[in-house]
């Protein structure tokens, strides 16, 4: 113990850094409340909880804020997290508004009817990919389901006409699949309500019964064509093109089955507005914002999606609006809220 | 030798068999915290539908995910004993050079999220991996039970490390050189002494990484090994449902409390105090010689697969994205996230010091449930606690709802375990003699404390902080839900980033995690005194 002592007072250097190391900790929430404190002085201010990503989020609220001058406070986090955070806290959440990406979500909130009717304004002029009939939540951006592929290992005639192909022996052991990821989720779910459950399950089956090789996510998916473990897989369109940005030479491409199958799904980001928020009006003007031109730009631009208006200048990358439009099912997207009937199928077909 | 619940015979610690009111004030506030997220399952799991609730808990499957749940349980605790060990007594007990080094780089893959770890090891194989492009070798991508095996306990692997070191420092080397003078041989003593003596740590290493490896969820899906924790993950996230999931929550817990029960059990009957008079002898260091170099060696490649490759990936990404534009956010973010995870740290060390010392200085089956119960807030999804505590504060304490101090409080609740083994371990290694000694000096026992026992705490109070600090730093379902709106921290940011695919944006912060955690680690290292 005497040498521990010897140890302190040699140790003083040590001790200042702790200091400063304390300070921080007791700074960082004064900080952090001042910033605050700043937010709810202001008398106009929302609370949006984004189930969308920081870097797509932030430069638009940046900008809403400027234009306006309402004040925006944003909570990150998974879209289906979020929606089961608001689901506990119920009328009691201090959240304005809810952005997710994935109709599903939104449907769940709407069914249990914790969303307000939108203006009707707000909803019309859009394509009928892009429906909501409940008319409590609009779709923001689109996003669509895809086939990627190894452009090396797979030739133009083995391209699947549907969905459906892939249980064909020609794809055995060859076609990935994310059974855990709420985008793949949300596609079953989808052609359950077009195709029916006993389709589906036998879909479901048939692909398991083929080697179809689960893997965690859509960037997973991706990365195992170009890592040369699958030949194809089901994924989202977006993820392929975030991955071409970094390496031009991404060795995977991407296309869509046939005109109006169910493997063209196109989900949507989309916001609604909470039933316990008491600043509705704000909270449509920020809704107006991110339909508007400039908003929608920025979705196709830089973060690869489909604009859900006309006027829109379209991203090289991607592929044409209208043949979008053309491939895409349709298909009403309150009723992807039944997920549960969904983990059920996939249950029962051993997937989870 | 006497078994510490058989002392009560003499004179001295039949006094002791009730402890003061002031010792109990902790434990009754965590028991408190402990039963109220289980309270909140109960709540939930009430609500559900027999038949369906059939289909979801007693579904076959259940059984294949559990067997491999515990298949790979038992796999990352031995690999993770295998590499801990020799590291803790090669940076204790030998000259081996650059000890304090070598003990930062062996705490710091804690601080390395789990993601960017799988993703290096993804990285290294397939057609387009590293390998492939460097060196035209396509080696196959680890993936599946080697796969998850891997990854978890390279990041794993600290947790015992740290709780080992601590025990091994605090060992007196006058037992081994009692049972060397007796003839035993170095090998034996080894087998009869030493490890004997590090069981408690070992034990409470073991638990972490057990509990760990249960929930897991993200790295073993990755590596495409099917757990049990899919099951709970797909029901909250797919489902955005609660009841079911309450209801794997509460199998997951059942679950945990197996290894809780068993080390409990395995602990009981040991005692680990120096018994003999006079001052703790320092051992003397084993001189390596020409065992230096393999032994370098083997650490060496160790921290290339545990450390050079996740910070190798975060490099590249750096260097495709440069992030000299987002510094001000990643120091903002730097600043939630420390603010948050140090108050924590301070907290969990606060209330483990206190709990610990009533299970070894009153052994009661009181103050060991007292010490079991803080493994339910370890053992719960951490997106169970997350709702628990949302359902509670917006009940009974509005204001404090998405404030910090409620963050603060979740964090202790989940990652008191982590901060009770360096603690508990250090407390069975301090003889109740010295106390006693003070005592009878006229110190009060607060005091007597103070004096004699803290100095002996030191170390593993500093471990402890370690833990939980670098582990709060990258903590994420419990930041997302009761964080302050717009607390962006670091790993909230991170997320945010790669949720959506784009990991080189999300480098700057995952490197900022890693560097300030390693920043705290060495900061408290030196503050420790000598880097064995």
């Amino acid at each position: 113990m005497i040498r521990n002592e010897r140890y302190m007072t040699r140790n003083t250097g040590c001790r200042a850094a702790l200091l400063l190391l304390l300070s921080t900790v007791v700074l960082a929430p004064l900080y952090g409340a001042g910033s605050e404190e700043r937010g709810s002085a202001a008398a106009r201010e929302l609370i949006l909880y984004a189930g969308r990503g920081e870097p797509l989020v932030d430069p638009l609220i940046r900008e809403f804020e400027r234009q306006t001058g309402i004040q925006v406070r944003v909570r990150y986090g998974g879209t289906a997290e979020l929606a089961v955070l608001l689901a506990e806290e119920g009328e009691r959440s201090p959240a304005d508004l809810f952005w997710g990406q994935d109709a599903g979500a939104l449907g769940s909130l709407a069914g249990a009817d914790m969303l307000s009717e939108l203006p009707a304004a707000l909803l019309g002029n859009k394509p009928n990919i892009y429906a909501s009939v409940t008319g409590r939540w609009v779709a923001t951006s689109g996003r669509a389901r895809v086939l990627a592929y190894s452009p090396q290992r797979v030739s133009a005639d083995e391209y699947p006409e549907s969905v459906f192909d892939l249980s064909q022996m020609r794809y055995r052991s060859r076609v990935g699949w994310a059974p855990t990821n709420g985008s793949f989720q949300a596609f079953v779910t989808a052609m359950r309500v077009a195709h029916g459950n006993q389709t589906t399950t036998q879909w479901l089956t048939a692909m398991r019964a083929n080697d179809t090789q689960a893997y965690r996510n859509n960037t997973a998916l991706v990365e195992a064509i170009a890592a040369g473990e699958i030949d194809f897989a089901l994924t989202n369109n977006y993820y392929l093109l975030r991955f071409r940005q970094q390496d031009t030479d991404y060795p995977v491409a991407q296309r869509f089955f046939s005109d109006g199958d169910i493997g063209n799904l196109v989900n949507v980001a989309g916001i609604g507005i909470l039933r316990s928020s008491r600043r509705y009006d704000s909270a449509v003007r920020l809704i107006e914002f991110l339909l508007a031109a400039e908003a929608q730009q920025f979705f196709t631009d830089v973060i690869y999606e489909y604009p859900v208006t006309t006027g829109v200048r379209q991203n090289p990358q991607l592929e044409d609006y209208q043949r979008l439009l053309q491939a895409g099912p349709q298909i009403d997207l309150d009723s992807l809220e039944d997920l549960e009937g969904t983990l059920m199928l996939l249950r029962q077909a051993g997937l989870l | 030798m006497a078994d510490s619940a058989a002392l009560p015979m003499t004179a001295s610690s039949a006094r002791r068999t009730t402890p003061p009111w002031y010792l109990l004030v902790a434990p009754s506030a965590v028991g408190l915290a402990m039963v109220l997220p289980l309270l909140y399952l109960v709540v939930r799991a009430a609500e559900a539908d027999p038949a369906q609730l059939a289909s979801v808990v007693m579904h076959a499957r259940n059984l294949l995910l559990l067997r491999n749940t515990l298949l790979l349980t038992v796999g990352v605790v031995a690999v993770t004993t295998a590499m801990a060990l020799p590291l803790a007594w090669l940076v204790v007990r030998t000259d081996v050079p650059g000890r304090r080094l070598l003990t930062l780089l062996s705490v710091l893959p804690l601080s390395v999220p789990g993601y960017v770890m799988a993703f290096a090891l993804l990285g290294l194989g397939g057609n387009y991996g590293l390998m492939a492009r460097v060196f035209g070798l396509a080696v196959p991508r680890p993936s599946g039970y080697w796969g998850a095996l891997a990854a978890l306990s390279l990041y794993c692997f600290p947790y015992v490390f740290l709780n080992v070191r601590a025990s091994l420092t605090g060992l007196d080397a006058s037992l081994e050189e009692s049972a060397r003078s007796m003839g035993c041989r170095p090998r034996q003593v080894v087998l009869r002494v030493i490890l004997p003596h590090l069981r408690p740590a070992l034990f409470s290493g073991w638990l972490i990484v057990a509990i760990y490896v249960l929930g897991d969820f993200g790295a073993i899906a990755l590596m495409r090994y099917e757990v049990f924790s899919y099951a709970i993950y797909t029901q909250y996230s797919g489902a955005f449902d609660r009841v079911y999931a309450a209801w794997l929550s509460l199998m997951l817990l059942a679950l945990a409390l197996i290894p809780v029960l068993l080390e409990g059990r395995l602990l009981n009957r040991a005692r680990f105090a120096r018994t003999g008079t006079g001052v703790a002898r320092r051992t003397q260091r084993v001189t390596l010689g020409g065992w230096r170099v393999p032994a370098l060696a083997c650490v060496t490649l160790l921290f290339v697969a545990s450390i050079g490759l996740p910070f190798g990936m975060l490099g590249y990404w750096l260097s495709q994205y440069p992030p000299w534009g987002e510094l001000p956010r990643v120091a903002q973010a730097f600043l939630f996230s420390a603010g948050a995870a140090a108050p924590a740290a301070l907290v969990a060390v606060c209330l483990a010091v206190p709990i610990a010392y009533l299970r070894v200085r009153y052994p009661s089956a009181m103050s060991r449930a007292a010490e079991r119960i803080i493994y339910v807030g370890y053992a719960l999804p951490p997106l169970a606690l997350a709702l628990a505590m949302v359902f509670f504060s917006l009940r009974a304490a509005r204001p404090l709802y998405q404030s910090l101090p409620l963050l603060v409080a979740a964090y202790v609740i989940s990652f008191l375990a982590l901060a009770m083994g360096p603690i508990r371990a250090a407390l069975l290694q301090a003889p109740r003699r010295l106390e006693e000694a003070a005592r009878s000096l006229g110190l009060s026992p607060v005091a007597a404390f103070a004096r004699t026992v803290v100095p002996l705490l030191r170390r593993g109070m500093l471990a402890s902080m370690v833990l939980v600090f670098v582990i709060a730093m990258k903590e994420l379902p419990i930041t997302l839900l009761l964080a302050p709106t717009g607390y962006t921290t670091l790993s909230v940011a991170v997320f945010s980033r790669t949720s959506e695919a784009l990991l080189a944006e999300a480098a700057p912060y995952a490197a900022a995690i890693v560097l300030f955690s390693s920043l705290f680690v060495g900061l408290l290292l030196r503050y420790e005194g000598r880097g064995g």
